[in-house]
């Protein structure tokens, strides 16, 4: 299959090459549609950020490409799968767009990713986790950009452990996907030779977390992982700074946490936690002088999911330069082989599963102390290399991938 | 170590202990239900919306008028309350000739506007509130480690309940409004002006909404989404406890935060179910809720 | 425990009104089977899914009186039930409909015997508070895949003979099992079993002194409800090829309650076109800068201060009254 689909892309880079006629764009502009939660619980990790991001990634080619205007359309999915299906066939079949981004909510992405391999379309994945995505269901034309679930839970469980916190004890959100965060983890921590000295499980959208606290400071572990998010990570966090865990010496790590979580957490409640990220706007000049950019559009700093937008969609429109068309599996192909380069991510590439290896950072929160002004949350602790961030793609069970 | 079915005491005493700040919340909550339940018939869905507005008027006093905690304390439920006397005047009394279910569906329309429009205004994350430094800090109580804050939420708010439930069954104003429940062209005919007793008491209700609230936004996020999963639990608590029964909420709120805390430590994958299937039993066993009477 | 007792009082009466009511029938039908080749099918389906669901919603509002609170634990179940016996079962997608439709009839009856024991309000909050238990299970059990849902379920082959990845065969499949059901609503409204509901409906006791065992009738009529809420979820689910939590949680029971309020209460065609509104309007604020909660809460509002009997039920009203 992949031979074939290779072969077919050489053939028609080939000809693309003998011929050199004008750029073949597809009814002569590049629409891209962000579909995000604009109103629900993602809407301050995604939402109009993203949109914003990904008009600064067009901006940057004069909103224009191989010849073609750049035009960006928003949608909010409402965090309902059936409401980000229904845009996305209406987008690609009514709409004249070419590629879809962002997509929080694992339920809404897998959904989207469904209807973007049937139809051909480009589909630029920052906002959802699930592994699926470039696992079972992974898709030519699907690009898992920016986090994922295992690199949330298996990259803190190894940094951590290489820290010498090797008893872990986890609060873990009762579905699929807390299960799913503790399990990597735990796979992580006990491959290193670490142990699990037990884990509670709770249900979805729990205020109160004294008592599973409680269970998990008598458990006598040196991490205490989260794995759980959003909501329940913000309200866990904060119990725990107010039953004195983490001055008792047990540290807290997130297995899913972005830094609008912080931001609404403060200082004084996260300080110490730790946890991975992909992004943070305070790395260096690029990823600063872009982050206030953003800042002077958005009146906040981005994060990662926003960042990672503009990284994916400019990452496309290179792609459709260089490949002088829309025609999504050339611009797919295109996508594999250029490298990634920009404030996001060095040196990153595009496996064959659809995921984007980049390094990922192990980071603590600051005490309020240590924090010079707003959003200066983070210290970077280590820098997880690219390779051992990401499940290696032999192992994902995505069919792409020989 | 001693134990009891497996379970060490001092976990279990936590637990309990842990179970009863959380049942003084639903206690709380239910409470103002059946206040308002009781004078006016109307099941409030914005309830829950309105707990959520006293959390983020402390918030706002905080951050943009440097009123603390103690000063949230006392302003947060009167602004709650008057927004709530707003809402019945304008609203809400032009439906009391109607069928009942039309109060629900009004409120549940009223929830949805203000949860969408904090949700609008300051995003979803919510808002960091800090715990006021006389009440910083806790006990070792050998057995767990009790946040002072913590202590603090239990004795406040069964004050507040029981003051409550004294004011409306044992003082000349609580007959009065007992019997405007009972007969209110009969009332208004003593000379007592029932429109404005209703509308005050749905200001009482929906401002201790808006203390709960307050007492609240330490420990929890404050967060526009707060009260949406809450306010279900503590209609099935009210339906356990019989509705507009005073003495019935209080004390099926405080059971059933025991209950969750006991659940959480045998089988804590249930326990947000364990509600719903006393609810159920209950109902079963006797239809009209453990305080209540039939209608 | 009359909601919509001053609305259905001109709704259907008499036989002029019915042949009036089988006429405009005939029409909507028409455009239904036109509409497909003029708006988009995907979204014309999920019309009519939601459609359904309102209108087997309304059969218990409008036609019994009780308030259901609950309705999309039904919906949201059989949507699980057809997309877990098509897509893992591979049952074929008349049978994965038949499953969901019966299991959410069951579900009817185990809540019908708690619930029915009270009414009003109570019978809205107790169907509210199993509907949350009921999002809680789907939540955990593995089966449902919490929050990915269940993806890219097939829609196969309806008795073998029509290929429903057609969108226009798919269509017109769904707009068939819509008609079947507001068939079966039509003939229940009007059949003795109706008129015992809606005296039920108008005056309990009364019905009770007459010797009606009135609890037994509620049961019936809420069980055939919940069923046919499970039609429509499950269609959902072949229709999206997916089934996600979203349909079980209590702002859908809300959203559903919203559709009819808004249509009519107690009119056979109002949540049709309640159900269309608002599934045109979540689609249109998807693009706009709008807040929908705010928007579907405002609508909410005003139905409920000045607008009590829907749209359907206010045209109904100014009809000239014929035959009176």
């Amino acid at each position: 299959m992949r031979t074939l689909l290779l072969a077919g892309t050489a053939l028609l880079t080939l000809a693309g090459t003998a011929i050199p006629a004008a750029a073949q764009v597809s009814d002569n502009v590049i629409r891209i549609g962000v579909l995000n939660d604009r109103s629900g619980i993602y809407a301050d990790l995604a939402g109009e950020g993203s949109a914003i991001a990904a008009r600064m990634a067009a901006e940057e080619f004069g909103n224009k490409v191989a010849g073609a205007p750049v035009e960006i359309v928003v949608a909010d999915h409402q965090n309902k799968a059936d409401i980000a299906a229904s845009k996305a066939r209406e987008w690609v079949d009514t709409g004249g767009v070419d590629v879809i981004a962002d997509v929080p909510n694992s339920a809404a992405a897998l959904a989207v990713q469904g209807i973007t391999k049937d139809k051909k379309r480009i589909f630029l994945m920052s906002g959802p986790g699930a592994t699926a995505l470039t696992g079972a269901q992974c898709s030519p034309y699907g690009f898992h950009w920016t986090y994922d679930n295992y690199a949330m839970a298996a990259g803190t469980g190894r940094a951590l452990y290489e820290q010498g916190k090797k008893k872990w004890f986890f609060v873990t959100a009762d579905y699929a996907f807390g299960q799913s965060l503790e399990e990597e983890t735990t796979k992580m921590v006990k491959s290193l030779g670490g142990t699990v000295a037990g884990a509670v499980r709770h249900p979805l959208g729990t205020a109160d977390f004294s008592s599973f606290l409680l269970q998990a400071q008598g458990s006598g572990a040196d991490v205490i992982g989260l794995a759980n998010a959003g909501g329940d990570t913000v309200n866990a966090v904060k119990q725990a700074a107010e039953f004195g865990i983490t001055q008792s010496g047990q540290s807290l790590a997130g297995l899913l946490m972005f830094i609008s979580d912080v931001h609404a957490l403060g200082l004084q409640a996260a300080q110490g936690l730790m946890f991975t990220e992909g992004f943070y706007w305070d790395m260096d000049d690029q990823t600063r002088d872009w982050s206030k950019k953003f800042e002077a559009k958005a009146g906040k700093k981005p994060t990662m999911v926003q960042a990672g937008v503009y990284s994916a969609v400019k990452h496309y429109l290179k792609a459709v330069e260089a490949a002088k068309t829309d025609d999504a599996d050339k611009v797919a192909a295109k996508m594999r082989e250029l490298p990634v380069e920009d404030m996001f991510a060095r040196k990153g590439k595009v496996a064959a599963n659809g995921r984007m290896f980049h390094d990922m950072y192990l980071v603590q929160v600051k005490t309020p102390a240590e924090s010079k002004g707003p959003w200066d949350y983070y210290k970077v602790v280590k820098t997880i290399p690219a390779d051992t961030a990401f499940m290696d793609p032999k192992q994902s069970g995505c069919p792409l991938v020989k | 170590m001693v134990s009891l079915l497996g379970i060490p005491p001092q976990v279990l005493f936590g637990q309990l202990l842990l179970g009863l700040i959380n049942g003084s919340f639903y206690a709380l909550l239910s409470l103002g239900l059946a206040v308002i339940f009781g004078m006016l018939n109307v099941i409030n869905f914005a309830h829950g919306a309105l707990y959520m507005v006293g959390a983020f008027v402390a918030w706002l006093l905080l951050t943009y008028a440097g009123v603390g905690y103690w000063g949230a304390l006392v302003v947060a439920p009167l602004v709650v309350g008057l927004l709530g006397i707003a809402l019945e005047k304008s609203m809400l009394s032009r439906l009391y000739k109607l069928d009942h279910l039309y109060g629900l569906l009004l409120t549940f329309g009223l929830a949805l506007i203000l949860e969408g429009a904090f949700r609008h205004q300051y995003g979803v994350s919510g808002q960091p509130y800090p715990i006021p430094d006389a009440l910083k800090g806790g006990q070792n109580l050998g057995f767990m480690f009790l946040p002072n804050y913590r202590a603090w939420v239990v004795v406040a708010s069964l004050t507040i309940c029981f003051g409550t439930w004294f004011a409306i069954e044992r003082t000349k104003l609580g007959a009065y409004l007992r019997a405007a429940t009972e007969n209110p062209t009969l009332v208004q005919a003593f000379g007592i002006n029932v429109p404005v007793m209703v509308s005050l008491t749905y200001g009482f209700g929906v401002a201790l909404a808006g203390l709960a609230g307050v007492l609240a936004a330490p420990i929890y996020q404050v967060s526009p989404l707060m009260g949406s999963n809450l306010i279900i639990i503590v209609f099935a608590v009210v339906v356990i406890g019989g509705m507009g029964s005073i003495l019935g909420a209080i004390v099926t709120g405080l059971g059933l935060g025991l209950l969750e805390g006991l659940t959480k430590v045998f089988y804590p994958e249930a326990s947000n179910i364990v509600v719903f299937v006393v609810m159920a039993i209950v109902l079963l066993i006797k239809p009209a809720g453990l305080f209540g009477r039939e209608r | 425990m009359s909601v919509a007792s001053n609305s259905t009082h001109v709704a259907l009466r008499g036989p002029a009104r019915g042949t009036g009511t089988a006429m405009i029938a005939a029409a909507l039908l028409l455009v239904a089977v036109a509409a497909p080749f003029v708006l988009y099918p995907v979204f014309l389906m999920k019309v009519l899914c939601f459609a359904l669901f309102a209108c087997a919603f309304n059969l218990l509002i409008g036609f019994a009186g009780l308030l259901s609170f609950g309705h999309a634990a039904f919906f949201g179940s059989a949507a699980y039930i057809a997309a877990h016996t098509v897509k893992v079962w591979n049952w074929a997608p008349e049978f994965g409909l038949i499953a969901a439709t019966a299991v959410a009839g069951l579900m009817g009856l185990v809540f019908g015997l708690i619930a029915i024991r009270r009414q009003g309000i109570y019978f809205a909050m107790i169907t509210l508070a199993l509907s949350q238990m009921v999002f809680f299970l789907a939540l955990q059990l593995p089966f449902t895949h919490g929050e990915d849902g269940i993806q890219g379920v097939p829609r196969g082959t309806l008795f073998g003979l029509f290929d429903l990845n057609q969108p226009l065969t798919m269509y017109y499949a769904v707009l068939a099992i819509f008609v079947g059901g507001f068939a079966l609503i039509w003939r229940t409204v009007h059949s003795p079993f109706g008129q015992v509901l809606k005296a039920i409906r108008e005056n309990e006791p009364r019905a009770v002194s007459l010797g009606y065992r009135t609890d037994r009738y509620k049961l019936v009529a809420f069980v055939l409800s919940a069923s046919l809420a499970g039609l429509a979820g499950g269609t959902k689910a072949l229709v999206f090829q997916l089934a996600s939590l979203t349909d079980v949680t209590w702002q859908m029971s809300g959203e559903v309650v919203l559709m009819t309020l808004l249509g009519g209460m107690g009119t056979l065609f109002g949540p049709v076109v309640g159900a269309g509104l608002v599934v045109t309007l979540e689609s249109y604020l998807a693009s706009t800068s709008l807040p929908v909660p705010v928007v579907i809460g405002c609508i909410f509002v005003v139905c409920v201060l000045v607008f009590r009997r829907g749209i359907v039920g206010e045209l109904l009203a100014r009809l000239p009254k014929r035959g009176r």
